[in-house]
């Protein structure tokens, strides 16, 4: 079993990396982009126990270290590998 | 006055530190490894400049688990002076005894060069010995030293006096990009400052500047 975690700045938090690449998406000629917002994806594995537990065991890496509580947020989902 | 300089894989600002107490202002110092878990004997806390844990996941959150966080915590909430330079400040950014964020500066350049502050606050151990608006010319090193703070949390920084320092006017005087030009702040007992210029790379003239020396005065009472 694996999660996938999905973290990125909350709305309203400037993200100088995304607006960078936005422009140079502009710049080689990739158009009629809005905005381009950059985050981390993060993958942790599990054996051996219930798909609720490693839920919980994400919720609680994610809350405690993986994203910052002030700046991000995150989402997840736990699938079979 | 006792000094400890805490030391993390990655710290490179510790011996710069430990320098300034030891040779400069003739003060005891210890490094103290991160695995150390009591800080009694002490009687202010260093947390030095670098790249903790390689600045993997974001800057200072891993170290912000090290075993000796929690006595830092615990130090700090007691009320001895707990002082985090450049990564330091981002360390205590992450273990909660400051408010805010640090993100990566504006350009999302690393920046490498002189900044002049201005002394805010003089209400704390760390500027009691200063002027408010008082220039400080010293390095800033960093790619992640881009301040910010929500709303009520830039209010209440105001509210209470606990900007420290600002950088000057402007885009060349902020070039990180902070929001209102902050550079340094207290936590609400002002007995922790953390900011992102250096000051131990700023207390010998053959450095270019003493102006960082006033800081490290200051909190051992001594006026300059």
């Amino acid at each position: 079993m694996k999660a996938k975690i999905y973290i990125s700045y909350k709305e309203g938090i400037l993200d100088p990396q995304g607006k960078t690449v936005s422009h140079a998406l502009d710049a080689i000629g990739i158009k009629k982009i809005d905005s381009v917002r950059m985050g981390k994806y993060i993958e942790m594995e599990f054996n051996g126990i219930s798909k609720d537990k490693a839920f919980d065991i994400t919720d609680e890496s994610c809350r405690k270290l993986l994203a910052n509580p002030n700046t991000e947020t995150y989402t997840f989902e736990i699938v079979e590998k | 006055m006792h000094f400890a300089v805490i030391i993390f894989p990655g710290s490179n600002c510790d011996h710069d530190a430990y320098h300034v107490f030891r040779h400069i202002l003739d003060i005891p110092v210890d490094f103290v490894w991160h695995r150390e878990t009591d800080l009694k004997k002490y009687d202010a806390i260093l947390i030095p400049g670098g790249f903790s844990y390689g600045d993997y996941l974001r800057t200072g959150a891993i170290a912000r688990f090290s075993p000796v966080m929690d006595s830092v915590i615990k130090e700090a909430i007691s009320g001895k002076p707990v002082f985090g330079i450049c990564n330091g400040f981002q360390i205590l950014i992450e273990s909660g005894l400051l408010p805010g964020a640090l993100i990566v500066n504006q350009d999302v350049r690393f920046l490498s060069q002189n900044v002049t502050l201005e002394v805010e606050s003089i209400d704390s151990i760390y500027t009691q010995s200063l002027t408010k608006g008082r220039k400080l010319t010293m390095p800033i090193a960093h790619k992640q030293g881009n301040y910010i703070a929500n709303e009520d949390e830039l209010k209440m920084l105001l509210d209470e006096d606990r900007i420290a320092f600002r950088y000057s006017k402007g885009k060349k005087g902020n070039p990180n990009g902070s929001t209102d030009r902050i550079a340094g702040i207290f936590n609400k007992k002002r007995n922790v400052l953390g900011m992102m210029p250096h000051p131990e790379r700023a207390s010998e003239a053959i450095l270019g500047s003493e102006d960082g020396l006033h800081i490290f005065k200051s909190m051992i009472g001594v006026s300059s």
